[in-house]
C-alpha cells in the first residue's frame, strides 16, 4: 500500500530545481516533459530528466515522467529515454479511451525488452484531461494491469467543457467519476492542481473536499504545498488512538480465529481494518495534524 | 575665612603641590557666557566641527553601520576629510556594506590607509580582494571590535557618529526623528572610547534629550546634517518572511532543531539574526511555544520583526538589542519598556564583564561555506573575492549553549558544505548543529544533541555524507586560486589571528 498523497510537479528542462526536488519529500516527483516544456527545449529536458532519473538521491522516492502524448514528435523519444533510466512510473497525458493505454503500454514492452530491463516493472498512470476521457474512466482505469492510478487534470477538461475553474461544481461530476473508476479498479485517483500559491485557504479547503470524497491525493505544483497537504491528510490524535486499538483488536480476532471481533461494541470487520491500516501509515509519514 | 594667602601657609607641605583657586570658570570658561554655556558643543558644519576635533593624518576616525546599506554618514565624512586633505588615516567602521564604494577612490588617493571593520561587500570587497590596499584590512567580530579597542590596538582619535536626534549637548538617540535606525549599540562604544566624539545629528531637539543612548557626557561636538542614513535600506535582503520553499524547509528543519535541542524549556532565551531561513524559523517556533506552553526569556542580537512580533504577543518577555535590522525593530525599541537597547560590549566583548551571549541558549547562524570540521566561513565567497562580514558569529558561537548552523547544501550549482573553508571565521568546535535543505549533521563534539535529534525522527546525516552529497551533484569545484599578498587578516574575538584572505589571482 503505497502513499501516494502529493505528487509534486517539476518542469523538466530546469536544472536547479530536478538536482534539489527530491528534498521536499514528496510521495513521488513527477518530471513534467509536456506542458511545462517548451517546445524549443524539449531535447534539453529530456535529457536532463534521464539524468536526473539515474541520480541515486532519487532511488528512496517514486519517480513519474509525464511524457508527450504519443502523437507529437517528443512522445516516442521521451518514452525511450524514461524507461531506460528507470523510471517508476509513466504518466500518459491527454487520455481519451482504454486503447491509448494499450498503444503506450505496447510501446514500454517493447523498449523494456531492447534495453533489459524486467518486462511489467514500468509502472503506468493516465491523466484523464476531457470530457470523453471522464466518459471512458472506467475502461482506461482497468486497461492495464500496470496502471498504479489514474488522474483528473483540471484545465484541459474545463476547457473541454466549455466552463472554467471556479468554486469545484465544474469539476464535480468528472472527480467523482474518475475516482469511481479507480475505486472499481483497484488503483489510485488524484486530483487536479491547486495554481493559486498565495490562497493557502483555499487550497486547504480543496484539500479537504477530496480528502473526503476519497482521493488518494493531489498533483501540486510548489514545494510549499506538501507540507500542507500531508498535514491535511494525517490523522488526529484521536483517529490514531482509534485505529491503533481497531487494529489490536484484529490482531487478537485473528489469532483468536474470528472472523469479525467488535471494539466498544463496535463491529470491526475487513473495510473497518484497513481503513484503520491506512490511518496508521499517514501517521506514520507525517505524524498527527498540528 | 579665608587666610589662604596668608605667609604663614605659603610653607605648608601638604599644600605643596595642590593648585591656588583662581577663579569659578577656570576650568569652564563658558560658564562666563549665558550663551556660550549652553551651545558650545554645536558646530556650525561638519567642517567646523572636524577642525576643532584635533584631527591629523595618521589618526584614526570611526563610524557605526546601523543604516547597513542605507549609511549616508561614512561616504560623506570620507569625502570630506578627502576635500580638507587630510591623508593616512585609519578607518575604524564597525562594518562597511555595497554603499561604501565610493571609499575606493579614497584608499587609491591616500586619504584612507588602513581599514578595521566587520565585513565589506560589493564593489569595495572587491576591489580590496584584488588588492587595493597597501596593508591588509582587519576583520573582527562585533565583540572584538570592543576588544581591540580596550586593549588599545584600535584607538580611536574621532568618532563621527550619525544620530537621528540629539539635543545641543550631545544626548542622543536612534529612536526619535526622522531617520531611525533604532538600536545605537555600536555607537555607544566608540561613544564611550573615542578621544573625541562628533555628533552628526538629524535633528537637534530641545534638551534634554531621552532617551540618551549616547549621554552629554560623551559628546565633545554636535553637528547638524541633513540625512544621516536612509532607514528603509537597513532590511535590504532580510526580514520578510520567504516564499523560497527551499528556505521554508529548512526554517523548519531549524525549528524543530531547536524543539528537540535539550535547551526549549520555559525561560530559555534565542538569537535568530536576519538570513531569510532563521526568520521564517522564528515564525515556525511560535507554534511550537505554543503547543508546549512555554515563552523565552530574552532574545538577544539583531533583532528583527518577527522577534518583535513574538514578543508582543508575549512569548519573549525582553528583547536584548545591539542592532535593529529593520523599523519594526526600531519601532518597538521606541515603545516597549521591554525592549533593551545594549552596546556592543555588553552584547559580546569577552573582555566585558558581562557579555548577553554567555546567556544564550540556541541561536541560529549563517554560513558562505561550511566544512567537515564545522568550521565556517562567512566571509569569502566562492571566487575568494570577500562578500560578507563577521559580524556577531564567533561571539555567539563561543558561547551559546547550541549554535546551529542554517544553510543551503548547494547555492546555484556551489557547494555549501565543503571539504576545508577558504577562511575560518568561527572555528568548528563552537558549531553544535548544521541543518540544510538536504539533511541536518551534528558535531560529534555534540553527542547528547545528536542522539535527541535522532529520536525525534529528524533526518540527521554526517557532514561528510552531506559533502558527499554535494559534490555528487555539483562535481567537484576548481579550487580558487590567490596570489601572496595578504588582503585581510581574520581576527578571533579575543584578537587572536585566526586566518588571513589572500589576494585573488585576477
Amino acid at each position: 500500500m503505497k502513499l501516494r498523497r502529493s505528487m509534486l510537479f517539476l518542469p523538466g528542462a530546469n536544472a536547479a530545481m530536478l538536482s534539489t526536488a527530491f528534498v521536499y519529500k514528496p510521495d513521488s516527483i513527477m518530471f513534467d516533459l509536456e506542458d511545462a516544456v517548451s517546445l524549443r527545449e524539449k531535447d534539453a529536458a529530456r535529457l536532463l530528466v534521464f539524468h536526473a532519473l539515474r541520480l541515486p538521491v532519487y532511488r528512496g522516492i517514486e519517480t513519474v515522467v509525464r511524457i508527450n502524448p504519443l502523437n507529437t514528435p517528443f512522445g516516442h523519444a521521451d518514452l525511450e529515454a524514461v524507461v531506460r533510466a528507470g523510471v517508476d512510473v509513466v504518466r500518459l497525458p491527454k487520455t481519451d479511451s482504454a486503447e491509448d493505454v494499450e498503444v503506450l503500454e505496447r510501446e514500454v514492452e517493447r523498449i523494456e525488452r531492447a534495453c533489459g530491463r524486467e518486462v511489467g516493472s514500468t509502472r503506468l498512470m493516465a491523466a484523464i484531461e476531457s470530457a470523453s476521457g471522464v466518459i471512458n474512466a472506467l475502461s482506461i482505469a482497468k486497461a492495464s494491469p500496470r496502471l498504479i492510478g489514474i488522474a483528473l487534470a483540471g484545465f484541459d477538461y474545463v476547457m473541454d467543457m466549455q466552463t472554467e475553474r471556479g468554486d469545484g461544481t465544474e469539476l464535480f461530476y468528472a472527480r467523482c467519476a474518475v475516482l469511481h473508476a479507480a475505486r472499481a479498479a483497484k488503483i489510485d485517483a488524484f486530483d487536479v492542481v491547486w495554481s493559486d500559491l498565495n490562497d493557502e485557504a483555499g487550497f486547504l479547503k480543496e484539500v479537504d473536499l477530496i480528502k473526503r470524497l476519497g482521493f488518494n491525493g493531489k498533483s501540486l505544483i510548489n514545494p510549499r504545498q506538501i507540507e500542507l497537504l500531508h498535514n491535511a491528510f494525517a490523522p488526529t490524535e484521536e483517529e490514531v488512538d482509534y485505529a491503533r486499538r481497531v487494529v489490536a483488536a484484529a490482531i487478537e480476532g485473528e489469532r483468536k480465529g474470528l472472523g469479525v471481533v467488535s471494539l466498544n461494541g463496535k463491529m470491526v470487520d475487513a473495510p473497518v481494518i484497513d481503513h484503520a491500516r491506512r490511518v496508521l501509515q499517514r501517521a506514520e509519514a507525517s505524524g498527527t495534524r498540528k | 575665612m579665608n587666610d589662604l594667602n596668608a605667609n604663614r601657609l605659603s610653607n605648608e607641605p601638604a599644600l605643596d603641590r595642590l593648585p591656588r583657586f583662581d577663579g569659578y570658570a577656570k576650568q569652564t570658561p563658558y560658564l562666563k557666557d549665558p550663551v556660550q554655556k549652553r551651545a558650545r558643543k554645536v558646530c556650525e558644519t561638519l567642517e567646523d566641527a572636524i577642525r576643532r576635533s584635533g584631527l591629523k593624518d595618521g589618526m584614526t576616525i570611526s563610524f557605526h553601520h546601523a543604516f547597513r546599506e542605507g549609511d549616508k554618514t561614512i561616504n560623506t565624512v570620507v569625502e570630506l576629510l578627502a576635500r580638507m586633505g587630510y591623508k593616512d588615516l585609519t578607518l575604524a567602521s564597525s562594518s562597511l556594506l555595497s554603499c561604501n564604494a565610493p571609499l575606493i577612490e579614497h584608499i587609491r588617493n591616500g586619504v584612507v590607509t588602513r581599514i578595521y571593520t566587520s565585513g565589506m561587500r560589493g564593489k569595495l570587497a572587491e576591489a580590496i580582494s584584488n588588492g587595493l590596499m597597501q596593508n591588509p584590512v582587519n576583520i573582527h567580530s562585533h565583540g572584538g571590535r570592543v576588544k581591540l579597542i580596550q586593549d588599545g590596538e584600535l584607538k580611536i582619535d574621532v568618532a563621527f557618529l550619525g544620530v537621528s536626534t540629539a539635543d545641543c549637548f550631545g544626548n542622543a538617540n536612534g529612536i526619535s526623528g526622522r531617520s531611525r535606525c533604532g538600536s545605537l549599540g555600536y555607537a555607544m562604544v566608540d561613544a564611550q572610547h573615542a578621544g573625541t566624539v562628533i555628533l552628526l545629528a538629524e535633528e537637534i531637539v530641545p534638551f534634554p534629550n531621552a532617551p540618551a543612548s549616547i549621554s552629554q557626557d560623551q559628546v565633545d561636538w554636535v553637528v547638524k546634517v541633513d540625512q544621516i542614513g536612509d532607514p528603509s535600506k537597513i532590511s535590504v535582503g532580510a526580514a520578510r518572511i520567504t516564499s523560497n520553499p527551499r528556505e521554508l524547509l529548512i526554517a523548519r528543519y531549524a525549528a524543530e532543531v531547536m524543539i528537540h535541542s535539550g535547551y526549549f524549556e520555559q525561560g530559555f532565551s534565542l538569537q535568530t539574526g536576519s538570513g531569510a531561513a532563521s526568520t521564517a524559523a522564528t515564525r515556525f517556533l511560535e507554534g511550537h511555544m505554543r503547543r508546549k506552553g512555554i515563552t523565552a526569556s530574552f532574545a538577544l542580537g539583531g533583532i528583527t520583526g518577527g522577534i518583535v512580533d513574538l514578543h508582543k504577543k508575549g512569548l519573549i518577555s525582553r528583547i536584548i538589542d545591539t542592532q535593529s535590522f529593520d523599523a519594526d525593530a526600531a519601532e518597538s525599541l521606541r515603545t516597549s519598556p521591554d525592549h533593551i537597547e545594549i552596546s556592543t560590549n555588553e552584547y559580546a566583548n569577552p573582555g566585558s564583564k558581562g557579555a548577553f551571549v554567555d546567556q544564550m541558549d540556541l541561536v541560529i547562524l549563517s554560513a558562505l561555506e561550511i566544512d567537515l570540521d564545522f568550521n565556517v566561513n562567512v566571509i569569502t565567497g566562492s571566487d575568494g573575492v570577500m562578500r560578507g562580514a563577521s559580524g556577531g558569529h564567533c561571539d555567539v558561537a563561543a558561547a551559546a549553549n547550541l549554535s546551529i548552523v542554517v544553510a543551503p547544501l548547494i547555492r546555484s550549482r556551489i557547494p555549501t558544505v565543503v571539504r576545508r573553508v577558504t577562511t575560518v571565521v568561527t572555528p568548528g568546535e563552537c558549531i553544535g548543529v548544521l541543518v540544510t535543505d538536504h539533511g541536518i549533521a551534528v558535531n560529534p563534539n555534540r553527542p547528547d544533541v545528536r542522539e535527541r535529534l535522532t529520536a525525534a525522527g529528524l533526518p540527521v546525516m554526517t557532514i561528510e555524507e552531506l559533502q558527499q552529497r554535494a559534490e555528487s551533484i555539483t562535481g567537484e569545484p576548481r579550487p580558487i586560486e590567490f596570489l601572496d599578498k595578504v588582503v585581510g587578516i581574520i581576527r578571533y574575538r579575543d584578537g587572536s589571528v585566526i586566518d588571513v584572505v589572500r589576494q585573488v589571482k585576477a
